[in-house]
């Protein structure tokens, strides 16, 4: 039996190669045919009037869903393997005894490639402080981790074009690199819970660089079960709400007080966006339909930023680690940092 | 042999552990689950990404929600 199971597995990693090839042949044609799709769909198939507000709706619906899902489910697969070569500990023995500025700016990239996930911020910054890396380039880490996130830039790709993900990218990564030097150079060890430094972090000797070429893949279809299979809901409601907007609400009606002359809207939204925790994908799709009725892109960014970045659940699972000041600290640099950001796109794009 | 669930509390842990407890009935093993949620303890043995699964002090798997089947392959390897 044990032999037929291996024959089996040799015959399907023959096979698989030729399966991924097939399946990108055949995503890149069903993506590259969606818009006459979901009009074929909306117009012929739902008899729906063109240029009517339901028509204007559903059409919008029928060809965002698919497009973000599958443009999703190819970048998270992709990231899955990409991270498959990172781990925490390697981050943590590149960034140990960095200088900062340098350690800033390679913790805040290495926050984009190592996989995270919030209910492990505080054994990662237990792990890393332990092991010498300095508290401003552990925040660095922890800034440029959640906030640029494979989910976030793939509906800002999808949504907005290349242009505003770059724009998102960049700029996420600079307010992570600048906040986490700023607070380093503070000085604010004092404010990290003393418990914290009194202890030190163990090695697991697992090492992630033994992993075969099928493991990583099978690391990627794991990312996309669970990274897709628990944010999709969000996208269809996201882009349903989104819809709406875009058919029913008319053109011009956000510029008011979402739009570029209005300078307050830039705080405002940061302070809305604080408490609110959401992850990307519900949001985007509504902030989409809302730039489209005249919100400015800025003042846009940074409510998505404050909402993914900073948020409450966040604030209390740091607290275990973190004096209250420095916590107010950190929410309050990278808040001034989106803000910026949200001011500087409103006066240039 | 005492299997070992590293996690502070989350939904991914819990699983993790229903997931441990459904490989050591199906193996047959003579294992006892242990839940370790004590953040220094967790960071002690090494790991910073939650949930963990160790076998013995030894840990064998982070962040990552292992099938049953997963941790019956590292019941096995640990037996034997």
């Amino acid at each position: 039996m044990a032999m037929a199971t291996t024959a089996r597995r040799e015959a399907s990693a023959a096979i698989r190669p030729l399966l991924a090839v097939l399946g990108v042949a055949g995503w890149y044609l069903l993506y590259h045919h969606l818009l006459g799709l979901s009009r074929a769909l909306t117009y012929g198939l739902l008899g729906l009037a063109q240029g009517s507000r339901l028509g204007a709706s559903v059409e919008f619906f029928c060809y965002d869903v698919p497009k973000v899902l599958m443009l999703l489910t190819l970048i998270v697969y992709g990231v899955g393997i990409v991270r498959s070569y990172f781990s925490a500990e390697r981050t943590r023995s590149l960034l140990a005894g960095r200088r900062e500025a340098v350690g800033n700016v390679l913790a805040a990239l290495l926050g984009v490639v190592t996989p995270f996930c919030s209910c492990s911020a505080v054994p990662l910054f237990l792990g890393f402080v332990q092991a010498g890396v300095p508290l401003g380039v552990t925040l660095s880490f922890l800034i440029a981790a959640p906030m640029v996130n494979e989910v976030a830039l793939v509906l800002l790709f999808g949504l907005f074009g290349w242009r505003v993900a770059a724009l998102y990218l960049s700029t996420g990564l600079l307010i992570a690199m600048v906040a986490g030097w700023i607070i380093g150079r503070l000085k604010l060890e004092r404010w990290v819970e003393p418990w914290v430094y009194q202890v030190g972090a163990g090695q697991t000797g697992l090492s992630p660089d033994l992993m075969t070429w099928t493991e990583r893949t099978q690391a990627g279809r794991d990312a996309v079960r669970e990274i897709v299979g628990k944010v999709w809901p969000y996208v269809v409601l996201g882009i349903a709400v989104g819809a709406g907007i875009h058919g029913y609400v008319p053109e011009g009606l956000m510029a008011s007080f979402m739009g570029r002359d209005a300078w307050w809207s830039v705080p405002l939204a940061v302070l809305l966006g604080v408490p609110m925790y959401a992850n990307a994908a519900g949001i985007i799709p509504i902030v989409q339909a809302l730039l489209g009725k005249g919100a400015a892109l800025g003042t846009v960014l940074a409510f998505m930023m404050a909402v993914i970045a900073l948020s409450l659940p966040e604030a209390i699972i740091l607290r275990r680690v973190l004096r209250p000041q420095l916590i107010a600290t950190f929410f309050g640099v990278v808040a001034a940092g989106i803000m910026a950001v949200g001011w500087l796109f409103n006066a240039i794009v | 042999m005492v299997v070992q669930i590293l996690g502070t509390g989350c939904a991914k842990c819990k699983k993790l552990h229903e997931a441990a407890a459904q490989a050591v009935a199906e193996t047959g093993v003579d294992a006892r689950l242990e839940k370790i949620e004590d953040v220094q303890q967790i960071v002690a043995m090494g790991v910073m990404m939650t949930p963990a699964l160790a076998i013995d002090g030894a840990v064998k798997s982070m962040g990552k929600l292992l099938t049953p089947t997963e941790i019956a392959t590292l019941l096995r390897g640990a037996v034997s």
